[in-house]
């Protein structure tokens, strides 16, 4: 007897990088479908523009996404309208997590990485599961190709380690550029293993004089 | 009845396990996965003969295996037979009805038909009843002129005068729809076939990499690997990767001794010792 199953993994991948004073939040631009492709140019990433230098980057169900992303602009507009000052990275980061549980027997399927400014000017990449439960990391990648990433991302950003006591920030050392291009490699990288990456990849680099976006071409097979 | 648990197994697969197997699995014990082909084939029939077509990419679930696989197989100098479904379950039943077709040319002192190949691949797949995940287009050109069929794991054949196979079928047979018709040229051949093993390739995410042709005429056969290489890497950091020992932190060492420490051995074998070689 098949029952009607409410979700459907569309694909993709989606990495942050925080630094000293950026931060760069990239994914690939396919929408899939099984062995189908459902469109080459299709946006993962939620700009949140009224939140103060903020960026939302999702991969999993596309349709639990687009209602997430709608979810989360509401509310931040709400808070806006409270406080009287748009809301701060870490105050998105928490009101993500406190949405992703409020459905936590009904979960979003969305896999979220949010980066971002914070107050200090700081670079922050929180990272997210279907529930909720986040982290404030210095890098972090979620999706399909996710397993493909993160060990090279380990390596090549020469962050601090996390097993090295005291804790430090793991912040990467690295300059602007030198991300970026880390950023653009390493999704180059996982298109060639990863069936569900390619087509194009988006790339948002934030920092003080503002938010700039960018794409270029990945492999369409 | 008695007497028939002593008889050893005569060929063929033994379902001894799958009780066990489906207990274990039950108990959550994750079985291994195939690598499947994703793929797509194809092969048409033109004016002097056959052209076939693959695409190269090897897949094992989401993640590419092999970037650049060979589907395309030899059965014979006149016949080839491109493969999809489980990768070993394709090399493996070709390499066999290559090695039956050679062994009846030289009892025969002829050179291989088409269907025979056929003949030999269908009945060993209709024997292992579709366990053999094995979807073939079989091409050649015999002194009977120019074939070109389809098998299906379960062993059924199709003649046709177009065919496409694998996850990139539907791709591959609506540019054959569109285009096919009698009486092609050899570059009109070739090139139909690499527009639809490319429309596969970028619409099928099983499909990928490069295009493989196959050309068999009377006169004889092209293999051409890598026809088309559409998909080169698309960015590549000119800073280059640097994996420097000492970045991943070592937090404990302990070196412990096995065994006695063993002085340096000399030369095994001694100057003037026969050393027997492998096939003689």
């Amino acid at each position: 007897m098949a029952r009607f199953d409410p979700y459907e993994n569309n694909g993709g991948t989606c990495v942050a990088v925080a630094g000293a004073d950026y931060c760069v939040v990239a994914a690939d631009t396919r929408l899939s479908v099984g062995y189908s492709i459902l469109s080459r140019r299709h946006s993962k990433i939620a700009h949140l523009i009224r939140a103060d230098k903020c960026v939302l980057a999702s991969s999993g169900f596309q349709g639990d996404i687009k209602a997430l992303q709608k979810n989360l602009s509401a509310k931040e507009l709400l808070y806006e309208h409270n406080h009287n000052k748009k809301m701060s990275c870490p105050a998105m980061a928490q009101l993500l997590s406190n949405t992703l549980y409020y459905k936590r027997f009904f979960p979003y399927y969305a896999f979220n990485v949010l980066g971002g400014l914070d107050s200090e000017g700081k670079g922050c990449v929180f990272t997210y599961d279907a529930v909720g439960s986040y982290e404030r990391t210095g890098y972090s990648a979620q999706g399909t190709g996710a397993a493909l990433m993160m060990p090279v991302l380990d390596k090549q950003l020469k962050s601090p380690s996390p097993l090295i006591l005291p804790a430090r920030d793991a912040v990467t050392p690295l300059s602007e550029s030198d991300a970026v291009d880390l950023v653009k490699d390493v999704f180059a990288s996982a298109t060639e293993r990863d069936i569900y990456t390619g087509d194009s990849l988006e790339i948002i680099v934030i920092n003080s004089s503002g938010t700039r976006r960018d794409w270029i071409e990945l492999r369409k097979d | 009845m008695a007497g028939s648990m002593e008889l050893p197994a005569k060929g063929g697969f033994s379902f001894d396990l799958c009780r066990r197997n489906a207990m274990l699995e039950k108990s959550g014990l994750k079985m291994p996965g195939f690598l499947k082909t994703g793929t797509t084939i194809v092969g048409l029939v033109f004016k002097d003969g056959v052209v076939l077509g693959a695409d190269t990419r090897a897949t094992e679930g989401p993640i590419v295996a092999d970037k650049n696989c060979e589907k395309i197989h030899f059965m014979a100098p006149n016949i080839y037979c491109c493969g999809a479904g489980t990768a070993a379950d394709t090399e493996a039943v070709t390499d066999m009805v290559s090695s039956q077709l050679q062994l009846h040319r030289y009892a025969t002192s002829r050179e291989s038909r088409v269907v025979t190949a056929l003949t030999l691949l269908k009945t060993h797949l209709f024997n292992y009843q579709g366990h053999v995940s094995a979807a073939l287009v079989l091409g050649g050109v015999d002194v009977t002129g120019p074939h070109l069929h389809t098998v299906y794991p379960h062993g059924s054949t199709d003649t046709l005068p177009f065919a496409t196979m694998g996850s990139g079928s539907l791709a591959a047979m609506s540019v054959f729809e569109s285009k096919y018709k009698e009486g092609l040229t050899r570059e009109e051949g070739i090139q139909l076939v690499a527009d639809a093993i490319s429309a596969g390739i970028f619409n099928d995410l099983g499909s990928g990499s490069n295009v493989d042709v196959c050309v068999i005429t009377q006169g004889g056969t092209e293999y051409l690997r890598n026809h088309e290489e559409p998909n080169p890497r698309t960015y590549v950091s000119s800073k280059g990767f640097s994996f420097t020992p000492g970045h991943t932190e070592v937090l404990s060492t302990r070196v412990r001794q096995i065994g006695p420490v063993v002085a340096e051995a000399g030369p095994v074998v001694a100057e003037g010792d026969v050393i027997m070689e492998e096939g003689l």
